[in-house]
C-alpha cells in the first residue's frame, strides 16, 4: 500500500502494532498486555540468563531430532502413497485425518508412553509435522507428469536413478513446501510438548511466568518462541525461493 | 492486385458502407504501461456503424489493449474513446464484450451465464429467462441450459459467452480472440456462424485476432497494427464475394491474395 | 506461512469425498481395508503389549461405550462443546469477515496481514496459559482459546481466496455494467468460496487444538477433564477412548462441512 506517495513494505505494520502495544501497556487497559518496552526489556534481562539458554537448548535438540525423523519418514510415506495406489487408498486416509486432527489431545497419551522427559517431546515434534508432509510430498509426487519418467525410462534409467534423479527433484517444490509447514507445526508440537509436560524447557519457564503473573517475562519468552518460528520457516522459504524457478513449468 | 484503399465495399445489406457513420472512433490513443511497456502510441480510427472490423497483427501489437480500452475496461494514458459522438471512459450498455477465455461461472448454469448481463440490469427473472433462452437456441445450444460450464466443450462455453454479449442487446460486439481457445473444426464453424448471424443482427463487430485468414474471411475491414509501440499500420478492404459456400468463399482469388498480401506484409514482425 | 500450500490438507479431505462421488464401490472396499488394518494393529500392539499402558482396540471400544452408556462421555462434550462452538461462530464470522476486507482493500491488508501471519506460523498455544490465567476458568478464557487458534488461519485463507479471484471473472462483469457491490456478491465470494470453506475446516481443526489445550492445560472440565481423571487412575481403556473420540468428532465435523459446502454454495462439483 501506498501512503504519500511512498510504497510501504509488508511487514513495516508491526511497527504500529507495537506502538498500539506501548500505549495499551501504560494505559493499563489490559491486564494481559504490560507496556512493550517493559517487554523488550525483560528480553536483554532473560537472554543473560543460564536458566534460558538451558530450555533454549532442550528445545532446539528435541526439535532438530524430532523434525528430521519427521521428514525422512514423512517424505517416505509420501512417496509411497504417491507411488503405490495401495498405498494411498490404505493409508490415505488416516494421513488426512491426523493432518487435521488435534494431535494436543494426543500428547497425554504421549506422557504415558514416553515418560515426562524429552522423549515425549521429541514424539510430538514428530507427530506434529509427518502428517503435512508425507501430504504434500504425496501431492508433489503425483503431479509429475509422466511423459519425465517415460523420459528417464526410454534414456536407460533404473529405478533408483528414476528416484533420485526424477521423482525427488521433480516433486521438490512441494516437498519443500510441505517441510516448511512441517516445520511450523514441529514448533507447535515442541511448544505444545513442553507446555502439557511442563516440567522441562520452555514449558517450565511458562509455568514459572505464569503463576507468578511475571507477565513482561512471558511475552519476553513468547516473542523468542515466536521469532524462533518465523526464523525457520523463513529459511525453509528461502530454500523453496530457490528451485522456485523450475517450481513454474513442470507441465 | 486487391484494393487496399479507404473504399468500403457493401456489407452483408447491401449498403455501400462509406456513407456509413462511425460508431465508435478513438482519438489520440496511447498506453503506457508500468515498466515503460509502451503498448499503443498515437492511434486514431473510425468504426463504421454495422461493419464487422478486425484488429490484426502480431503478438504484443497491442490489439487486446485497444479493444478492452474501447471497451471501458481499461483506461488510456490519453486519449478519448467516443460512442456515437460522444467521449466514454469505462463501460457501456452500447458495448458487449466476447472473452478469449470465455470467463463463464464456474457456478452457473448455461442459463445462468446467459443471463448474467441482464441479471446485472435488474431485469426481471421471467423476461431474463425467456431473453437468454431465445440466444441459447441462436447459438445452437438448445437443450444445454441447465448444463455447468465445466460438463461443455470449449467450444460450447465460447457460444454461451457469444449468447451472453448477445442478450444484452448492445450496438457494438467486442470478440477478443474469440475462437484461439477452440480446436480448429470449431473455429470453422464458428467463422461461418459468425457471417451468419451478421445477415440476422445488424450490430457493428470489433474483432481482435492474430490469424490472417479468420480475418479475411470475416471482415470488412481490417485494422493492421505494428510491433510495440502499437500504431495502426494499413488499413484494408477485403474485396471479396461473401454470397457464395464457405468453400467457396474460402478458394476465391480475392481472399487468397488479400491473405498473401497481409502476410508479406507482416512476415518481417515474425521472431 | 503461506495459507494457500496448506490446500493439500484440505484437498486431502476434498479427493476423500470427491472420490466418493465417482468408484463408490471401489473405494468403500478400500476405506473398509484401512480401517480394519488401522484397528488390527492396534490390537496386535495392545496385546503385544508394546507398553503396559497401552490398551488393546477392542477394550478402547468397550470402555467408550459404558462411558457413552452412563452419561459420562455426553455430559463432557456438551461441557466442551459450548465454548468450542461459540468460539468458532465469532472466528468464523470476524474471520471471513477480516480476510474479505484484507483482499478488497490494501490498507486494511497492510494493517493485518502480518499480524495474522505471525499469528498463523508462531505457537500460540503458548500464550493459551497465561490467557486462562488471567480472565479466569470460565467460559471466556476458553471462547478467547478457540479464537487465538481458529481465526488466523480463516483470515488468511479468506484474504488469500478474495486476492486469487480470477480476475477475467471480475472483468467481464464490469464489461456487463455490474457495480462493485455487485462484483463483490456475485462474482468475488462465489469465486472465492471454495477456499475460504478451506480455511473455516482448518479454522475448525484449529478450534479444536485450543479447547483441548485449554482444558488440560489449566481448567480441566469437559473433554479435558475426562482425560485427564482417566489418567490420573489409569484407566488407560478409557482415556484412548476420550482422545479417539475427540479425533473421530473433529473428522466427522469437517466431512459435514464439505458437505454443506458442496451443496449451497458449489453445486457443480456434486456433477463432476
Amino acid at each position: 500500500m501506498t501512503l504519500f506517495g511512498y510504497r510501504l513494505p509488508m511487514m513495516s505494520s508491526l511497527i504500529v502494532w507495537c506502538v498500539i502495544w506501548e500505549i495499551v501497556g501504560r494505559l493499563e487497559l489490559v491486564l494481559l498486555f504490560p507496556p512493550f518496552s517493559g517487554v523488550l526489556a525483560a528480553l536483554v534481562d532473560l537472554v543473560q540468563t543460564q536458566k534460558f539458554w538451558d530450555a533454549t537448548w532442550t528445545t532446539i535438540s528435541t526439535f532438530c531430532i524430532g523434525m528430521t525423523l519427521a521428514i525422512v519418514c514423512g517424505v517416505s510415506l509420501g512417496v509411497l502413497m504417491g507411488r503405490v495406489k495401495a498405498a494411498e487408498n490404505l493409508l490415505g486416509m488416516w494421513v488426512n485425518v491426523f493432518a487435521s486432527a488435534p494431535l494436543s489431545a494426543l500428547v497425554p497419551v504421549l506422557m504415558i508412553l514416553f515418560g515426562m522427559g524429552a522423549k515425549t517431546i521429541v514424539v510430538s515434534v514428530f507427530l506434529f509435522a509427518i502428517w503435512i508432509i508425507a501430504l504434500d510430498t504425496q501431492a508433489g509426487v503425483k503431479h509429475i507428469t509422466p511423459s519425465l519418467i517415460d523420459m528417464a525410462k526410454s534414456f536407460g534409467a533404473g529405478r533408483r536413478d528414476i528416484y533420485a534423479k526424477i521423482i525427488l527433484w521433480a516433486a521438490l517444490p512441494e516437498i519443500l513446501a510441505g517441510i516448511r509447514l512441517g516445520f511450523i507445526r514441529g514448533v507447535k508440537g515442541v511448544v505444545i510438548g513442553q507446555l502439557l509436560v511442563s516440567i522441562i524447557g520452555y514449558g517450565e519457564l511458562f509455568e514459572i511466568y505464569s503463576r507468578s503473573f511475571l507477565m513482561e517475562d512471558f511475552w519476553a519468552l513468547t516473542i523468542v518462541l515466536f521469532a524462533f518460528a518465523l526464523l525457520v520457516a523463513e529459511l525453509v522459504g528461502m530454500l523453496e525461493k530457490r528451485i522456485e524457478y523450475y517450481a513454474g513449468v513442470r507441465q | 492486385m486487391v484494393a487496399v484503399t479507404r473504399k468500403f465495399p457493401r456489407d452483408p445489406h447491401g449498403e455501400d458502407m462509406s456513407s456509413l457513420e462511425s460508431i465508435i472512433s478513438v482519438r489520440g490513443i496511447n498506453k503506457v504501461y508500468p515498466g515503460q511497456v509502451h503498448a499503443l502510441k498515437d492511434v486514431d480510427l473510425d468504426f463504421p456503424a454495422g461493419a464487422l472490423t478486425t484488429l490484426l497483427g502480431p503478438s504484443g501489437c497491442g490489439k487486446t489493449t485497444l479493444l478492452k480500452i474501447i471497451a471501458g475496461l481499461l483506461e488510456p494514458n490519453t486519449g478519448d474513446v467516443l460512442v456515437k459522438g460522444k467521449k466514454v471512459t469505462g463501460p457501456g450498455p452500447e458495448r458487449a464484450f466476447v472473452f478469449q477465455d470465455f470467463a463463464l461461472m464456474p457456478w452457473a448454469t448455461v442459463l445462468r451465464n446467459v443471463g448474467f448481463g441482464l441479471e446485472l440490469r435488474g431485469v426481471a427473472e421471467a423476461k431474463r429467462s425467456e431473453t437468454a433462452r431465445r440466444y441459447i437456441e441462436q447459438v445452437g445450444l438448445s437443450g444445454f441450459e441447465d448444463k455447468y460450464p465445466h460438463e461443455l466443450s470449449g467450444g460450447m462455453r465460447q457460444r454461451v459467452g457469444l449468447a451472453r454479449a448477445l442478450a444484452v442487446d448492445a450496438d457494438v460486439l467486442l470478440l477478443d480472440e474469440p475462437f484461439s481457445a477452440v480446436d480448429e473444426q470449431n473455429r470453422r464453424k464458428f467463422q461461418e456462424d459468425l457471417l451468419r448471424l451478421r445477415e440476422i443482427e445488424r450490430k457493428t463487430f470489433i474483432f481482435v485476432t492474430h490469424s490472417i485468414e479468420e480475418a479475411v474471411y470475416l471482415s470488412d475491414r481490417i485494422v493492421l497494427l505494428s510491433r510495440r509501440p502499437g500504431r495502426v499500420s494499413q488499413i484494408i478492404t477485403p474485396q471479396i464475394d461473401r454470397t457464395g459456400t464457405p468453400d467457396e468463399i474460402r478458394r476465391d482469388r480475392a481472399y487468397l491474395d488479400t491473405v498473401e498480401e497481409i502476410w508479406q506484409g507482416l512476415r518481417q514482425f515474425v521472431d | 506461512m503461506d495459507a494457500r500450500l496448506e490446500g493439500p490438507v484440505a484437498a486431502g479431505i476434498a479427493a476423500q469425498v470427491d472420490e466418493a462421488a465417482g468408484g463408490r464401490h471401489q473405494t468403500l472396499w478400500w476405506r473398509l481395508a484401512s480401517i480394519a488394518l488401522f484397528c488390527g494393529a492396534w490390537e496386535v500392539a495392545g496385546r503385544v503389549p508394546i507398553n503396559l499402558a497401552f490398551p488393546t482396540f477392542s477394550s478402547t471400544v468397550v470402555a467408550f461405550f459404558e462411558m457413552v452408556g452412563d452419561g459420562t462421555m455426553l455430559k463432557a462434550y456438551a461441557l466442551t462443546l459450548q465454548p468450542l462452538i461459540i468460539g468458532l461462530i465469532v472466528s468464523a464470522s470476524l474471520g471471513v469477515s477480516i480476510g474479505v476486507a484484507m483482499g478488497l482493500r490494501k490498507s486494511v491488508e497492510w494493517m493485518a496481514a502480518p499480524i495474522f501471519i505471525v499469528l498463523q506460523a508462531a505457537p500460540v498455544a503458548a500464550v493459551i496459559p497465561m490467557v486462562t490465567f488471567v480472565y479466569g476458568i470460565g467460559l471466556t478464557a476458553k471462547v478467547i482459546s478457540v479464537c487465538l487458534l481458529a481465526l488466523p488461519v480463516i483470515v488468511l485463507n479468506s484474504y488469500k481466496a478474495v486476492a486469487n479471484v480470477n480476475p477475467s471473472l471480475i472483468n467481464m462483469c464490469r464489461s456487463f455494467l455490474g457495480s462493485r457491490w455487485q462484483q463483490i456478491i456475485k462474482i468475488i465470494l462465489p469465486d472465492a468460496s471454495p477456499v475460504i470453506f478451506a480455511g473455516l475446516r482448518l479454522g475448525i481443526s484449529a478450534g479444536f487444538i485450543g479447547i483441548i489445550l485449554a482444558e488440560l492445560l489449566i481448567t480441566p472440565t469437559g473433554i479435558g477433564d475426562l482425560i485427564t481423571y482417566h489418567r490420573a487412575i489409569a484407566n488407560y481403556a478409557h482415556m484412548y477412548a476420550t482422545i479417539a473420540s475427540v479425533i473421530v468428532f473433529s473428522a466427522v465435523t469437517l466431512s459435514v462441512l464439505q458437505w454443506v459446502e458442496e451443496r449451497w454454495f458449489r453445486p457443480e462439483k456434486k456433477r463432476s
